[in-house]
């Protein structure tokens, strides 16, 4: 990195010459005005609405973002070059290209979705000129149909190809691009095809005016009345943060936030349009099964009659894919009172694992950017971590290779393949097993398909004596959000003998897991949120706050701790999770050390250090690898997700998620005939 | 002007055999993963072999460069030279409406097209054998006014040489390309006899070639 003196308006200060001018204003927080700049994206520099002034330059303004540092001149007598932001030129400048922006904008503020967090409008504000002197007509722009998620008013499009960009440059798919010239210049896709991506939402976010609004989210609230809370995503492992916009007690938006070290500022449509299932299906009083029929019974009867059958026999406690940490923690707590067995609902594997050194690994999301090979084991990052997925393709897109053991699927960038079983993977690790600058250099993404499939334990071990050797890196891909927490407080991955521990159970407590199927002679407790396939199973249902009601800690993928935030109140007579089951072990003759939140997360911290910093990782020491045993087995490596848009019991009850997993298989369909 | 694909499509695009090796030697001009540069070159190809750019030839191009559709079709629109809907089969008129040419009078030679071929711009004859379009200047000032047809240039027009022209295109006579009035290039218009073409042959011997 070279360093070079620019004086930026009086002051003189050191920055990498290879900053633009807009970054290193960023830099002192000096605010340009932007259309088409976005740090995420290509430089495009075609609003011309961050012009500064270079002081000995050319006699005209800049484009701040596209100029770089060390393109910059030094004065006459060898000064640093000087960069005005707020100049006279400056100011007309602005004001220029804002009313020549404006000329074909319409002046429909008023019936437009992102008035009040319109950049137009803002900037309009700040930058513009009070009145316009154009009397002309204005130009009109068809709209054109991009989905179900995504509504376009191509007249008031100010052409900043940011929509282009990111659908071509992150998301991964060419079918948007800005066709005709000058005035007749228009943003579309080709032959006016729907967008084929689980990342198009990031698109509403990214359009500076009201061209690309919502369309679930059409005409429904205004920015400033709705209350923000920052939390955290739950539809898949990567944790995402969000920010869920309500009104009252309803969700009407969510958003991301930004955090460069998980989901930088994107987030994939399931995160953003599940909001409409938070409201459907929700169980709202307590339920008992009698003669296969549910009827409401109150809580207390609920509370007694589960305390009732649990103390007359085995418990086991089965994990669901959206349950926090919290009340996870009370469970097993009880679990442990009871003497039963805690086991994970949606995920099983083949292999113990037995610290986060084999279900997390030793890697973060961040190594995605600074490793040269990528190497995927039987994980779809497309489907189980779409945000992750647009890192490895901006990783892929910077030169890192990209290889994959598994079934073929389209990811968005090109991949080596390995083939599709463990006797392939010997077969690459046997051809560059002596190369240590490769291994050096490479982070294994585990999925669960690695993990469950026959001899695991000795596929897992592979990986993990090559990460000892060479020090490399590896992280494993949870689709669920709950996983790496679950399994941090001890239950059980059972995979092949998930269905002997229910069975030797007299009594299974379901948190939340729609996928496991209990014996009949068993009686089931459910404790979630939405009437699904786990509940129509149970015999008593607790009914449960969902992610956005109650707050919580979900561990990521990475091992990164969460707060998720409370945002809305539980629907009827639903409670948050673990005071259930702290009433539930009261009940029983188990009285924990806490009554509230804060007493049993520091109890929690206490028994659980490594969950304890939220936001933060916390390393753990690297258990050793045993004796590596050659792969021989020829098993086909297993894809764990198969429909993207109804992986849980919330986005199976959203009407979005519904229509877009009809529109995919839909277009899939035509595509294949 | 709005620029969007043509409703009637043809069913396919193919290169015939010459243009295909000539398309394949131009990709080899540009360094690997870089094929995509030649974009205009096979798109002006794909033109000249049918006159007009269609939806397939679009397809066509964007396959054998190994680029998203929508790439061909944002360079396709971009630039005038590409027509977008069909064109006459014998001859597509450009006429050039473009400040000299007007002071010379093209504005005759569009009301001659108006009145002959059809009364709106790059839509067919009844006939389906010509078409015409007002262009911005065609750099063929000195001889206004110019009307192109493929590559080839007529100059010096006036109405009555137009519509002989046009009659001539009719007829399948094909028309000599140049001036109107006899002059060999852009020489002022009264030194015609001077230079006769003869004497100038060698001076322009390189002219001479480029018109084979």
């Amino acid at each position: 990195m070279t360093t070079k003196k620019v004086k930026i308006n009086e002051t003189v200060h050191d920055f990498d010459e290879n900053l633009t001018i807009i970054q290193a204003c960023e830099l002192l927080g000096i605010q340009i005005p932007r259309f088409c700049y976005h740090e995420k994206l290509s430089i495009a520099g075609n609003c011309r609405m961050c012009l500064v002034e270079v002081v000995g330059g050319p006699p005209k303004p800049t484009a701040s973002c596209a100029m770089q540092l060390k393109d910059l001149r030094p004065g006459s007598d060898g000064e640093p070059p000087q960069v005005l932001t707020n100049s006279e030129m400056v100011k007309s400048a602005r004001k220029g290209v804002m009313e020549f922006l404006l000329i074909n904008h319409p002046l429909d503020c008023p019936i437009c979705d992102q008035g009040g967090e319109c950049d137009l409008q803002d900037q309009a504000m700040s930058f513009g000129f009070g009145k316009s002197r154009y009397t002309e007509d204005k130009r009109t722009v068809e709209d054109f149909d991009l989905g179900p998620l995504v509504e376009t008013h191509m007249t008031r499009c100010i052409s900043c190809t940011r929509c282009v960009r990111f659908t071509t440059e992150v998301a991964g798919i060419d079918q948007m691009g800005q066709t005709g010239r000058g005035e007749d210049s228009e943003i579309v896709t080709y032959l006016s095809q729907t967008l084929d991506s689980e990342l198009q939402g990031n698109i509403i976010d990214l359009c500076p005016v009201g061209a690309l609004t919502s369309k679930p989210y059409a005409f429904s609230a205004r920015p400033w009345e709705l209350q923000k809370t920052e939390t955290i995503d739950v539809m898949d492992g990567t944790g995402c943060n969000i920010r869920v916009d309500s009104k009252g007690n309803r969700v009407m938006r969510i958003i991301p936030r930004e955090n460069h070290s998980v989901n930088e500022e994107w987030i994939s449509d399931k995160s953003r349009f599940v909001w409409d299932g938070i409201r459907v299906q929700r169980l709202d009083t307590p339920f008992k099964k009698t003669d296969g029929s549910f009827e409401s019974i109150s809580w207390e009867d609920a509370i007694s009659l589960a305390s009732e059958k649990m103390q007359s026999g085995k418990t086991t406690f089965v994990a669901g894919d959206l349950m926090n940490v919290e009340a996870l923690y009370a469970a097993s707590r009880l679990c442990e009172y009871l003497e039963g067995s805690k086991i994970l609902g949606d995920f099983g594997a083949s292999c113990t694992l037995s610290s986060r050194s084999y279900y997390v690994g030793n890697g973060k999301i961040e190594d995605i950017d600074n490793v040269k090979n990528i190497i995927l084991l039987g994980s779809n990052p497309r489907k189980e971590a779409s945000v992750i997925n647009a890192r490895i393709r901006k990783a892929w897109l910077s030169g890192a290779n990209v290889y994959r053991l598994g079934l073929e699927e389209n990811l968005t960038y090109d991949v080596e393949e390995l083939g599709c079983s463990f006797s392939d993977f010997q077969t690459f690790l046997d051809k560059v097993s002596s190369k240590k600058s490769f291994w050096a250099d490479t982070l294994f993404l585990v999925g669960y398909g690695f993990l469950d499939t026959k001899s695991s334990g000795a596929a897992i071990n592979a990986v993990r004596s090559i990460v000892e050797k060479y020090k490399s890196k590896f992280l494993v891909i949870h689709p669920n959000a709950s996983a790496v927490g679950s399994l941090d407080l001890g239950f059980e991955a059972v995979s092949s003998d998930k269905q002997k521990f229910l069975s030797e159970a007299d009594v299974v407590y379901n948190l939340g897991c729609e996928s496991v199927v209990p014996d009949q002679k068993c009686f089931v407790i459910y404790q979630g949120s939405h009437g699904d396939k786990g509940a129509a199973s149970a015999d008593l249902i607790f009914p449960s706050a969902c992610y956005l009601e109650e707050d919580g800690i979900f561990v990521n993928t990475e091992g990164r701790s969460q707060y998720a935030k409370k945002a809305i109140q539980p629907p009827g007579k639903a409670k948050e999770n673990w005071r259930i089951i702290r009433a539930l072990s009261e009940k029983l003759g188990f009285l924990p050390r806490w009554f509230d939140l804060n007493g049993l997360r520091s109890s929690l911290f206490e028994e659980i250090p490594i969950i304890s910093k939220p936001g933060e990782i916390i390393e753990v020491p690297w258990e050793k690898a045993q004796k590596e045993k050659r792969l021989v087995s020829k098993t086909i490596l297993s894809s764990y997700l198969n429909e993207f848009y109804l992986s849980n019991s919330i986005c199976r009850s959203s009407k979005i998620m519904g229509k877009l997993a009809r529109y995919r298989n839909s277009t899939r369909i035509k595509e294949a005939s | 002007m709005l620029r969007r694909l043509s409703k009637e499509q043809p069913e396919n695009f193919k290169f015939t055999k010459v243009n295909l090796n000539w398309a394949k030697a131009q990709l080899k001009k540009y360094p690997k993963g870089r094929q995509a540069s030649a974009v205009i070159p096979l798109l002006w190809r794909a033109q000249e072999q049918e006159g007009w750019v269609s939806k397939p030839a679009i397809e066509f191009v964007a396959n054998f460069l190994d680029m998203p559709e929508v790439r061909v079709l944002e360079v396709a629109t971009f630039y005038f030279m590409f027509h977008l809907a069909p064109v006459g089969s014998k001859a597509h008129f450009q006429v050039c409406g473009t400040t000299p040419c007007m002071l010379r009078g093209s504005e005759d030679l569009i009301n001659i097209c108006k009145s002959r071929v059809n009364e709106r711009q790059k839509s067919l004859s009844s006939d389906g054998f010509m078409s015409w379009e007002e262009v911005e200047c065609l750099g063929g000032c000195a001889n206004a006014p110019v009307v192109q047809i493929g590559s080839d240039y007529f100059e010096d027009l006036d109405k009555d040489s137009f519509e002989k022209l046009i009659n001539d295109i009719e007829k399948n006579n094909t028309p000599i390309p140049g001036s109107r009035k006899g002059r060999f290039s852009s020489e002022p218009a009264d030194m015609t006899k001077k230079y006769s073409r003869k004497k100038l042959s060698f001076e322009n011997a390189s002219i001479e070639r480029f018109r084979g």
